[in-house]
């Protein structure tokens, strides 16, 4: 039975900020701008750092993000390429044998569709088959919300997640999209970023001055709380959040995590967690057959069976494509209303 | 203008034409004693296109080699003893057993690059290979192999494309053996020299007799030497014949007896052979020499396969992912001065300058709009020799110094393509 009792948990970390929040030095930056950040750092910092992709030399990317690196960096490192997404995952994967640490841009991340096989097939498999490392970043504009339609709102990450060989990273704020997108450039392993577009402009945060890394791997508790759990990533992070507040109106304090990355998955933060609250409750806007909720639901059946009150649940997208028509769109995604309706149906084992 | 070739180029040549023949008949019996795990293929045939082209290239220069290019890997330098070992999965083979036949690489020290099964793909790779080595100053050039039915793939389009944008130093040999596992080449392509698509990228290309291993490696050295010097990519199409079916199993019924017969008659080794018998370049006595060193090597090499181990099971769930400099040390060699590609040096303007705008008879001046053929080519600006889609092909009207002079009116180019005109078989042409 759920407690209706005011919970006591310390509304430090209820604001969802990360530690950052309170170091930070001058304005607060986009989501955008810390992208941009780090790859203008890293391209600082090492040579053997370049990018490519379509668009992002002269128009500096569609979204802007390499804005200004062609000028400083030049023709050599910042790449416009052709049409072509196989030959930019190609290319970077070559590029890299030779140490480079080069960073691919999809102008939007559901074109990666068109080079599956190379990075599914060859990126992945070449440090497990014949010892070989491609230190590659590809990354791009990811998630719906922003009414892009069926071509321009994918979350494609769990295609990825299952092929062993490469890492996912989908970070839900600008101090860990600056911080992570430097240890994925820094990681010997191919690396996917995803970029949630939604969130792009629409959050800021102070970022400290000079160099940081957010370790690949590591998931982090945002809110704390002691009643349920709700494990979540990129945009539906901040649903989660904001569910939670509303909650916490209802006496249902709930702790929120937030995964960062997704291969490799950070099972011990979900599993103390768990074990702490013993309900849990996925969000996540990717569609729900396959969606990384399951293989949550798998874990704590393996793990943590004597930990859980309830069933685990999930707030996900419909299982269908992105469509294009507002209502259509807002019927698909999950909102805040229905992670609070879940919640409080949890709450109640 | 083709150097003639040493003796000592010319018995190479030879030697490892004998042993790619030699390796595989090796194979051959140990699949059918039953010790090869999974198939086998055949380069029989062919083997004058992978030496001859592997031949062109200097220690430092990267090739990816596909799955009957065996040649091509023993020329850069691959003992027989690792294609043993793969083939029979063995875990003293290069991938310790994870994967089988030539799909193996070697970054650090021979610069190969390992094939995977989808065709294509390492077209776009090593683009990257040859633009890297580019961008650290290393003067390399990268090679690889695609087939007939390979070019057919979209990534071929796509790598080959990029590659010719970049201008980079490429290689791109495409072996013609004539069919795609069952599917002769006229179904797969409605043209006859598939060296033709070249002009679709606006690079270089070059048609040889594939089983003249001479004239390959000519071709394959010129192709080599433009690439290095900064030519941009060049496609070489190499017209051979596949004399097996596409691996063991395949006792390729649908291929016409007589088309075995007329290529039987143009083997490339027996060829060769007498060509250079009759040079008195090779002898009975350094005949017997070369054997007895190819025996020896293959006996050695054998036995070493035969009696490796599998690998452990447990191995399977090791090495999926690198865990840093303790498993890889990543670091580019740089050949270049660094602070040419770091600011402040490597700061340029964001714009394109388009080369011939604006300066034509017929432009009207700077705010004319680009018109196709009326205008001269303006001189490239520096930044845009490196720069992708640089438009200054499309504008320049067969500028001496553009890539649309055609490689066929050079002589290299004419000897090569005369020597695939029918010959007839058997025929020796030199």
């Amino acid at each position: 039975m759920a407690e209706t009792k005011k919970s006591s948990a310390n509304g430090a970390a209820a604001n969802g900020a990360t530690n950052s929040g309170t170091s930070g030095h001058g304005e607060p930056v986009t989501f955008l701008e810390a992208i941009k950040q780090a790859m203008y750092e890293e391209m600082e910092r090492d040579p053997a750092v370049v990018l490519l992709g379509e668009d992002v030399g002269v128009y500096g990317g569609a979204f802007k993000t390499s804005e200004g690196l062609l000028e400083r960096f030049g023709w050599e490192r910042v790449i416009d390429t052709p049409i072509s997404e196989s030959a930019i995952i190609g290319a970077a994967c070559g590029m890299s044998y030779l140490g480079l640490r080069p960073i691919a841009e999809m102008q939007f991340i559901d074109f990666i569709a068109c080079c599956f096989n190379q990075l599914t097939n060859f990126v992945a498999k070449g440090h497990y088959l014949w010892n070989a490392p491609a230190p590659i970043v590809v990354r791009g504009p990811s998630g719906g919300g922003v009414h892009g339609g069926p071509f321009h709102s994918a979350n494609p990450e769990m295609y990825f997640v299952h092929t062993p060989g490469l890492k996912v990273v989908y970070p839900s704020t600008p101090y860990d999209a600056k911080g992570l997108l430097k240890s994925a450039i820094r990681d010997n392993n191919p690396v996917l970023f995803f970029e949630h577009k939604f969130l792009y402009r629409r959050i800021k945060e102070q970022l400290p001055q000079g160099d940081y890394t957010v370790p690949l791997g590591k998931a982090i508790v945002r809110r704390e709380g002691k009643h349920l759990t709700i494990v979540s990533y990129a945009a539906m992070m901040h649903t989660s959040l904001e569910a939670a507040e509303a909650l916490a109106k209802e006496g249902i304090e709930a702790e929120v995590i937030d995964l960062r990355t997704l291969q490799p998955l950070d099972e011990e933060t979900i599993l103390q967690s768990v074990r702490k609250t013993n309900r849990c409750l996925v969000v996540h806007e990717d569609t729900k057959t396959g969606g990384i909720a399951g293989e949550i639901a798998a874990i704590l059946c393996e793990k943590a069976f004597g930990d859980l009150d309830g069933p685990l649940m999930r707030v996900t997208a419909l299982d269908t494509p992105v469509p294009y028509a507002p209502p259509l769109e807002e019927y698909f995604l999950p909102n805040a209303k229905k992670v609070f309706a879940a919640a409080k149906e949890l709450a109640r084992y | 203008m083709k150097k003639d070739l040493t003796r000592q180029q010319y018995l190479d040549l030879y030697y490892y034409m004998r042993l790619n023949r030699a390796v595989e008949d090796t194979m051959v019996k140990l699949f059918r004693q039953n010790k090869i795990v999974g198939g086998l293929y055949s380069s029989l045939g062919q083997e004058g296109i992978s030496v001859g082209t592997a031949y062109a290239l200097e220690k430092k220069d990267w090739l990816a080699p596909m799955i009957r290019n065996i040649g091509a890997l023993l020329v850069k330098g691959v003992p027989p003893r690792d294609i043993f070992t793969q083939h029979m999965a063995k875990y003293t083979s290069p991938t310790l057993g994870k994967d089988g036949t030539s799909h193996f690489g070697d970054l650090d020290n021979l610069h190969i690059v390992s094939p995977i099964s989808m065709l294509g793909d390492l077209i776009p790779v090593m683009t990257g290979v040859a633009m890297a080595g580019r961008y650290l100053g290393q003067k390399i050039v990268a090679m690889t192999w695609i087939g007939d039915g390979g070019s057919s793939t979209g990534v071929f389009h796509e790598g080959l494309n990029l590659a010719a944008t970049q201008k980079a130093p490429f290689v791109l040999i495409l072996e013609n053996n004539q069919w795609a596992y069952s599917t002769p080449v006229k179904r797969q392509v409605p043209i006859e020299n598939l060296a033709d698509r070249a002009k679709a990228y606006g690079i270089t290309s070059y048609l040889v007799d594939g089983n003249d291993v001479v004239a390959v490696y000519q071709t394959a050295q010129e192709a080599v030497d433009r690439a290095r010097a900064g030519e941009g990519p060049i496609l070489i199409e190499a017209k051979t014949m596949r004399m097996r079916g596409h691996a063991q199993h395949d006792p390729a019924e649908y291929v016409p007896k007589d088309m075995f017969e007329h290529w039987k008659q143009r083997d490339p080794i027996e060829q060769y052979e007498r060509f250079l018998l009759g040079k008195k370049i090779l002898d009975a006595a350094t005949k017997a020499e070369l054997e007895s060193k190819m025996h020896a090597l293959l006996t050695k090499d054998r036995d070493f396969a035969e009696a490796s181990p599998l690998p452990p099971p447990e191995l399977a769930e090791k090495g999926v992912y690198c865990t840093g400099d303790d498993c890889h040390k990543i670091a580019a060699k740089w050949e270049r001065n660094q602070a040419e590609v770091t600011p402040p040096r490597s700061s340029v303007p964001a714009v394109w300058k388009v080369a011939g705008f604006g300066v034509g008879k017929g432009s009207g001046g700077k705010n004319a709009p680009i018109h196709f053929g009326d205008t001269a080519a303006a001189e490239e600006p520096e930044e845009a020799k490196l720069t992708p889609k640089t438009p200054a092909k499309v504008v320049s009207n067969g500028n001496a110094k553009s890539a649309a002079k055609t490689p066929s009116k050079t002589a290299a180019g004419l000897r090569a393509r005369k020597t695939t005109a029918k010959v007839p078989a058997g025929k020796a042409r030199r």
